[in-house]
């Protein structure tokens, strides 16, 4: 018997996608929203900022929402970013919130956000659980603040705009986003913080502060004026591209051959190289490319992964931290004893430019014991997921410490900041590095670098100490080496040791001893104090038992005075016997 | 009856100079200090290395002795400056208690070091200094009046005259209380008078010990009894010694039918590698009698079977040179071949006077030979 199967096929749009698979995106739990939600907000304002080379202004309210609805431990929360960035077109403004895989990611630059919809999941995610417009207020001119309250329409991924208000600028550019959620500040809080101290790390040149549930205000203030060069938009890498990205250029291509569609498409191309992988591949230079069929495509993107005569991919369109920023950063937030970092040359995976940067901060009032590492990809901390990072493996694997001489409690934090066009993520989530080999290695060297430099620091550190420990020990025993052969040899004056002491301050004999007897002793008098006055107390017992209270009140005293006694001569006997013992055999 | 009398006033000139002498190698090492330290010098000590591979087998002395490694121990090596100071300190400490007279205990010392603010972690490191400060002088440090706790007994007709502090001058006899007395600091250093003892039979266990003044063995062997309480304080061994050497007293010891026994006997013959740095602890002249390997099958005693840390230890003294060759050698190797081992109070297997009436006869007949 034959059995059919009907299966009913219906397209979805991106944002009901994204909705049906909200876990991918880190939205898995109120806590995580929440965190999420805020830290999509802060990047996009961030990224706003330093397209225009403005020094970020930011601000976050994370507020209880009015008629504060609960279930279970969520509650509702308004958040509310506010950037001093270039702001955005009012006719761009719907869709630039309103719409998944909208944004102007498409050509390849180093930017935080990597898949255009870091914002839009969080408004949505908003919608989902509380119903309410996101309201979103820019302006881009500085004459007018275009404001909108709007919802998405997610079957249509299309936004649905309520209210649209004007008011004036007043000469100020900016975005001002604000949305209401379902959320778990009190899980997510601790994260929120750490995000924001690592935010601030990573970009001193920000100023950012946080108002929490709470009205608690946290300010980031900024750290240097010095911010990182912008990066430049570039053609994808041939060795990056897929079946898709090609399918795609082909379809907006103008140009008649394939030699002029890949110089104009594709990174640090030219015609002769264009002409030469055209041979090696097999393909008429003279061809259309919209001539190419699916199977020839697919040819065409593999023989572009395995010719290897393109030049690798240049770095301009990378914004490394620098030495200047990173360490202006780990002074502000980390206040190390001591700092080393180390950048590496640009460096390339599938055709994606990528730059390491590494560096260390050890000691200080902050750091605490023990290796902590700080990740950041694309100038954004990294919170979770730590043990499936790569920098982790990097670290906790490939690195031995031992070798260092660096002790496992050391006070270290490592900060890591990979940049590039495509962070290689393992997930959506934006939560950790996959373990490409191009990126171990420079993670490795970079790593190695810093925690050489931290090694000649300590051992130097140590001799320094070593050094000083050894003048205690000389001021300690050669005043009692001294004293000894003094008496021994029967002799009257003690010699003249201080030729050897030199510079070495002589350390009064017995001063440690001293000092513990003197905590002992206050102790022992606080207990027989509160003892007094417990006894005390007890005599001042209602009149009924007096007869019993009174004897016992009275051998109590007795028994205190006792005890005062007998405790003091415990306390100093020991010192009594000494003396004793002294005179005895000093005679 | 012969009585053997000691000339009180040799012996007593002979205490006196080996005290002087001690009091003086102390303050030559406070005077070397002093000086050293007056011209702008760090000073040191310099004495043998108690290290494993410097402990040799002397045959002639027939004991371990250290062999010619020195340690160096200076103050202006930052390792060596505690240690050096504490050597120093007990140095002082030790003249103060030789010069007064009085006794110390091993754990004393570590408590009274803090009456200086010298400062010990623990008991253990300040033992391990006075073994020092024993290898600088090479002197045991009973005399420099540090004792341990280990007591062990002697009885029998020996007069001594006390020479510590209140007891000095006064005498007794050894043979005024069954219990024996307290081999302790006052005897160690009390001077023989006289004594009608021919002998000096020295037995493991106290309940033999006993056994012996029940029966008389003083009267009947002209014997001095010594119940040394397991392996031999050094005090004890140090009051055989004196037995030994100065009223000429040949010793006779008997311990258990066990390989532990058999090195009992051993470490009062010829010393321990752990004083390897003394002399006057060994009695090379010294009999073991009993209970041989061999006894246990003669007399068809019960016993136990050895374990097998037993064995290894039985092979472990097989190698030892101080078991080199005779009846040491031999023994073992039956204690190996039987496997079997048995104790002193395993002749109550014949009767509680046995081990007396026969068996000391029978092997004080046989030591004639050893």
């Amino acid at each position: 018997m034959v059995t059919t199967r009907q299966v009913t096929y219906s397209e979805i749009s991106p944002s009901e996608f994204f909705y049906r698979n909200r876990d991918l995106a880190g939205f898995s739990n109120p806590s995580r929203a929440l965190y999420t939600s805020v830290r999509e907000l802060v990047e996009n304002s961030l990224d706003a900022c330093e397209q225009d080379q403005i020094l970020p202004e930011i601000v976050v309210r994370i507020e209880n929402a009015p008629e504060g609805t609960k279930a279970g431990d969520q509650v509702a929360y308004v958040i509310t970013v506010q950037d001093n960035g270039p702001g955005i077109e009012s006719k761009h403004l719907p869709n630039a919130f309103g719409r998944v895989f909208y944004g102007s990611k498409y050509k390849l630059k180093q930017s935080r956000g990597m898949f255009g919809m870091g914002g839009t999941m969080a408004i949505l995610y908003a919608q989902i659980t509380t119903n309410k417009p996101v309201t979103i207020s820019s302006s881009f001119d500085g004459k007018n603040f275009h404001t909108l309250d709007m919802l998405i329409d997610i079957q249509e991924n299309k936004p649905v705009i309520l209210r649209h208000e004007t008011k004036p600028a007043n000469g100020l550019t900016g975005t001002t986003v604000s949305l209401t959620l379902m959320g778990d500040y009190f899980r997510a809080g601790p994260k929120i913080l750490d995000y924001f101290k690592q935010t601030a790390l990573v970009n001193p040149y920000a100023n950012i502060t946080l108002v929490d549930p709470d009205g608690k205000e946290t300010k980031y203030e900024r750290g240097t004026t010095v911010s990182p060069q912008a990066p430049t938009e570039t053609l994808p890498h041939p060795h990056g591209i897929d079946v898709e990205a090609l399918r795609r250029l082909i379809k907006e291509t103008q140009d008649l051959n394939l030699v002029k569609f890949m110089t104009h498409n594709f990174h640090r191309v030219g015609e002769r190289t264009a002409e030469k992988f055209l041979r090696f591949a097999g393909f008429d230079p003279t061809r259309k490319p919209k001539s190419l069929t699916n199977e020839e495509a697919v040819k065409f993107v593999n023989a572009l992964h395995s010719f290897e005569e393109f030049l690798a991919p240049d770095a301009s369109c990378l914004s490394p931290l620098g030495e200047e920023i990173m360490q202006a950063g780990i002074m502000k937030e980390l206040s190390p004893e001591f700092i080393a970092m180390s950048v590496r040359p640009p460096s390339a995976y599938s055709g994606f430019p990528f730059i390491v940067e590494v560096g260390l901060a050890y000691g200080g009032p902050v750091i605490q014991p023990g290796v902590r590492l700080l990740r950041f990809a694309n100038r954004i901390p990294l919170l979770y997921d730590e043990a499936n990072d790569v920098a982790f493996k990097v670290i906790n694997e490939e690195i031995d410490w031992k070798r260092y001489r660096i002790p496992q409690d050391a006070p270290v934090s490592i900060i890591t900041h990979v940049c590039s066009t495509k962070v290689p993520y393992k997930t959506v989530g934006k939560e950790y590095l996959a373990d490409r080999p191009e990126l171990e290695r420079e993670l490795k060297n970079a790593t190695r670098e810093v925690i050489r430099k931290l090694s000649v620091f300590v051992s130097r550190k140590g001799s320094m100490e070593f050094a000083k420990k050894k003048m205690n020990i000389y001021g300690k025993y050669l005043p009692l080496i001294a004293k000894f052969c003094t008496e021994l040899s029967s002799k009257k004056k003690v010699p003249d040791y201080k030729k050897l002491l030199g510079s070495i301050e002589v350390i009064e004999p017995g001063s440690d001893t001293e000092e513990k007897w003197g905590e002992f002793q206050k102790s022992t008098n606080e207990i027989m104090e509160a003892d007094a006055k417990q006894k005390k107390n007890s005599k001042r017992e209602p009149q009924q038992q007096q007869q019993q209270q009174q004897s016992n009140a009275e051998r109590g005293k007795d028994d205190s005075a006792d005890a005062g006694a007998s405790s003091e001569r415990a306390v100093n006997g020991k010192k009594n016997d000494k003396q004793q013992n002294l005179e005895e055999f000093g005679s | 009856m012969v009585r053997r009398m000691t000339s009180s006033k040799t012996s007593k000139s002979l205490a006196a100079e080996r005290r002087a002498q001690l009091l003086d190698a102390l303050k030559q090492i406070g005077i070397r200090t002093y000086e050293d330290l007056n011209s702008g010098k760090f000073p040191e000590l310099s004495f043998p290395s108690r290290s494993v591979s410097n402990i040799v087998y002397d045959s002639k002395l027939k004991q371990y002795v250290l062999d010619k490694t020195n340690v160096r121990r200076s103050a202006g090596n930052i390792k060596h400056i505690r240690p050096f100071t504490q050597l120093l300190w007990l140095a002082y400490y030790a003249n103060k208690l030789v010069e007064q007279g009085k006794t110390s205990t091993l754990r004393e010392v570590y408590y009274s070091s803090q009456a200086d603010y010298m400062e010990f972690v623990d008991q253990a490191e300040s033992d391990e200094i006075i073994t020092d400060l024993e290898a600088v002088l090479s002197r045991a440090r009973e005399e420099f009046k540090v004792y341990p706790e280990e007591r062990s007994a002697i009885f029998g007709d020996l007069t001594v005259e006390y020479t510590v502090p209140r007891f000095q001058g006064r005498r007794l006899n050894l043979s005024a209380h069954p219990d024996g007395y307290q081999i302790g600091p006052s005897l160690s250093t009390a001077e023989f008078v006289d004594t009608s003892a021919e002998m000096v039979i020295a037995v493991e266990k106290g309940g033999i010990f006993t056994r012996f003044v029940e029966e008389q063995v003083e009267k009947k062997y002209k014997a001095i009894l010594i119940d040394t309480s397991g392996q031999a304080p050094r005090s004890t061994r140090y009051m055989l010694k004196r037995l030994n050497k100065e009223l000429n007293l040949p010793v006779y010891i008997m311990s258990d039918g066990d390989v532990y026994g058999e090195h009992i006997a051993m470490v009062i013959i010829s010393g321990s590698a752990n004083a390897a740095h003394l002399r006057d602890l060994t009695v090379p002249t010294a009999k073991w009698v009993g209970v041989w390997a061999s006894d246990i099958v003669k007399y068809k005693l019960p016993t136990d079977p050895m374990t097998e840390a037993d064995q290894k230890r039985a092979m472990e003294l097989k190698k030892d040179p101080r078991y080199h060759g005779g009846v040491w050698q031999r023994e073992l190797d039956i204690f190996l071949k039987i496997k079997r081992k048995s104790e002193l109070e395993a002749f109550s297997k014949y009767g509680l006077t046995f081990i007396v009436d026969n068996y000391l006869k029978e092997k004080m007949q046989e030591a004639k030979s050893l």
